[in-house]
């Protein structure tokens, strides 16, 4: 095909029709960010448990709302068992000792048995929009937002409440200096341990919304869940800095992270309506979030790097 | 108020790095005691004060303060009681967080943390009042972050945040070493201020013999993990520097040409 007819083949339109169900599922792993954002910025680990949650979530809001539970109801018992995964990575890494990434890995990796009982051995389970009463669902975009809209407006209060608590400046103290919040009384072991519950809470959630939205849940639905988070954390943070600088404060920091997972989103929708190969956009993914990772690291060592002193050396000498 | 019964601490036990840090220390502080501690690389100072913070648990004795035996009690459990500054000005703070909020933090030193707001209106005038006589101009950044400020405005912050909710015992751990020597002198001087004022029990360790001398009312020196000096009251006052490189000397067995060579300055 010539690059005149591939242009012409992208239809503008059709990009257009696309975008209101990219904000939907934005807003779902804008959701999903807010979890990562309180342990890759609060807690200040890296916790892999996530894309075993995220299934968790799914598949337990599917099997219950199957089983006849209200979906409300479904997802609050999804919750409750993302808080129960964080737990374990947590009491695995502070009670056994045993490094935070690989008792991630653990718990994410039993997560994928578990998650195949919870579904009944099967790979995927449907749950379709005419037979139960879902909370959203890709059939019904513009309902779908506004859920999504509503639950992460609610999140974001419920957390910059928390994080403005005694207890939340524990956990905020705990990320930033384990050797004085211990000194001050903090029981940092169970800080780390409500932290990652907290969070793989709130990624379950997302799980559950994604798996109604979706009408099914799949045993890879979670694949590369963390990379995504990171990816809304890193852009939410960018945009926020690069538009409000020094006046970006604890809740707009929340917010531009759920506006991050949007527009991670609609990066996607664009990267799929140029008909580039959907198999690549893990590989895409993973290049911004090295990119964005690797940026103010960069930008410092421009700064003072032993290569510019032999530079410097170099020039004077001659 | 405080009393070290025989406590033993080895480090690497069975391996070949093991370290006999204490060897069977007694030490009794009476209410009101300022005591400063020094003595050479490896004396068990340090260890000490974490045993006292109880950053690990001991392998023998007991600890014992304000009559409630606390040597089975992990660090978190102890903080109520206990004040400490750090040699190293980025252990006591927490950088990303506002000077306001690590002082709310400290407020509530061993105290349950719930769901109330963590820092009230009314704290912050309190702060505000505590921050003035600091001289620093901290009480016009009560909002800026920790990770802003110096040195030696982070370590004044620290003892402000030390004893914001007065401690039984406060633990400065050569609390100025990291300083310049202006700077250290206004840090001492708050430290007295601060031990003065609020009566405290404290302990400090420094590398500084004049400092030992002129600090507190009582003085030991410490070697190989026991206590092998202890002096105080007006023996303390009339004390050289010259008299206690000598005791020093006759004591730990170690000779020393200058005082640059164990104990600096």
């Amino acid at each position: 095909m010539s690059m005149e007819a591939y242009f012409a083949s992208l239809s503008l339109l059709k990009l257009l029709k696309n975008i209101p169900g990219g904000i939907a599922q934005g807003l779902i792993w804008g959701l999903m960010a807010l979890g990562i954002y309180i342990t890759f910025r609060i807690l200040d680990v890296a916790d892999l448990t996530v894309d075993g949650s995220f299934t968790l979530g799914g598949a337990v809001t599917v099997m219950l709302i199957l089983a006849g539970c209200p979906a409300w109801l479904a997802l609050i018992v999804a919750v409750l068992a993302g808080i129960l995964a964080g737990f374990c990575t947590g009491i695995l890494h502070t009670k056994f000792g045993i490094p935070i990434i690989l008792a991630g890995i653990l718990t994410q990796f039993s997560l994928y048995s578990i998650n195949l009982r919870i579904m009944g051995m099967a790979a995927n389970k449907a749950v379709s929009v005419d037979k139960f009463n879902l909370l959203l669902s890709s059939r019904n975009i513009s309902a779908a937002i506004w859920m999504g809209f509503f639950l992460s407006l609610v999140l974001v209060l419920v957390l910059y409440w928390y994080f403005g608590t005694e207890q939340g400046s524990a956990m905020r103290s705990t990320g930033n200096n384990p050797n004085m919040s211990s000194a001050l009384g903090i029981n940092i072991s169970t800080m780390k341990i409500l932290g990652l519950g907290l969070s793989n809470g709130i990624v379950a959630l997302s799980g559950g919304l994604m798996a109604q939205f979706q009408g099914f849940s799949d045993i890879n639905m979670g694949r590369g869940a963390i990379v995504i988070g990171l990816a809304a954390v890193i852009i939410g943070e960018v945009l926020g800095r690069g538009l409000l600088g020094k006046h970006l404060n604890f809740l707009g920091t929340f917010v531009f992270t759920v506006i991050g997972g949007i527009i991670y989103y609609l990066v996607v929708i664009v990267v799929l309506w140029l008909r580039l190969n959907s198999n690549d956009l893990k590989l895409f993914t993973a290049v911004i979030v090295a990119l964005f990772l690797a940026i103010p690291y960069l930008r410092e060592q421009s700064k003072s790097s032993f290569k510019k002193l032999k530079k410097r050396g170099a020039e004077q000498n001659a | 108020m405080l009393k070290l019964e025989h406590i033993s601490k080895t480090f690497n036990k069975g391996t070949i790095n093991e370290k006999k840090a204490l060897c069977g220390l007694n030490l009794h502080l009476k209410p009101g005691d300022f005591v400063t501690v020094i003595g050479g690389n490896g004396a068990g100072k340090s260890t000490m004060l974490n045993a006292v913070a109880g950053v690990w648990p001991v392998d023998e004795g007991r600890i014992i303060l304000d009559g409630k035996d606390i040597t089975a009690l992990p660090e978190h459990k102890r903080a109520g009681l206990i004040g400490r500054v750090f040699q190293d000005p980025m252990m006591g703070t927490a950088p990303n967080m506002q000077v306001e909020e690590n002082l709310a933090l400290a407020l509530r030193r061993g105290q349950r943390r719930g769901l109330r707001w963590g820092v009230t209106a009314e704290e912050k005038e309190q702060y505000r009042e505590l921050l003035k006589p600091l001289g620093l101009g901290l009480e016009d950044r009560m909002s800026a972050k920790v990770g802003l400020l110096s040195g030696g405005q982070r370590q004044a912050l620290t003892l402000l945040m030390a004893s914001l909710k007065k401690p039984k015992l406060l633990l400065l751990d050569e609390h100025t070493a990291a300083l310049d020597p202006a700077t250290a002198g206004k840090v001492l001087e708050l430290s007295d201020k601060i031990v003065e004022d609020d009566n405290l029990t404290a302990m400090m360790i420094t590398h500084n013999m004049s400092d030992a001398i002129r600090h507190g009312n009582r003085l030991i020196m410490m070697n190989e993990g026991n206590v092998i000096l202890d002096i105080s009251g007006e023996e303390k006052q009339h004390l050289t520097k010259h008299e206690l490189m000598d005791m020093f000397a006759s004591l730990s067995g170690v000779q020393i040409d200058n005082d640059q060579v164990l104990l600096t300055k």
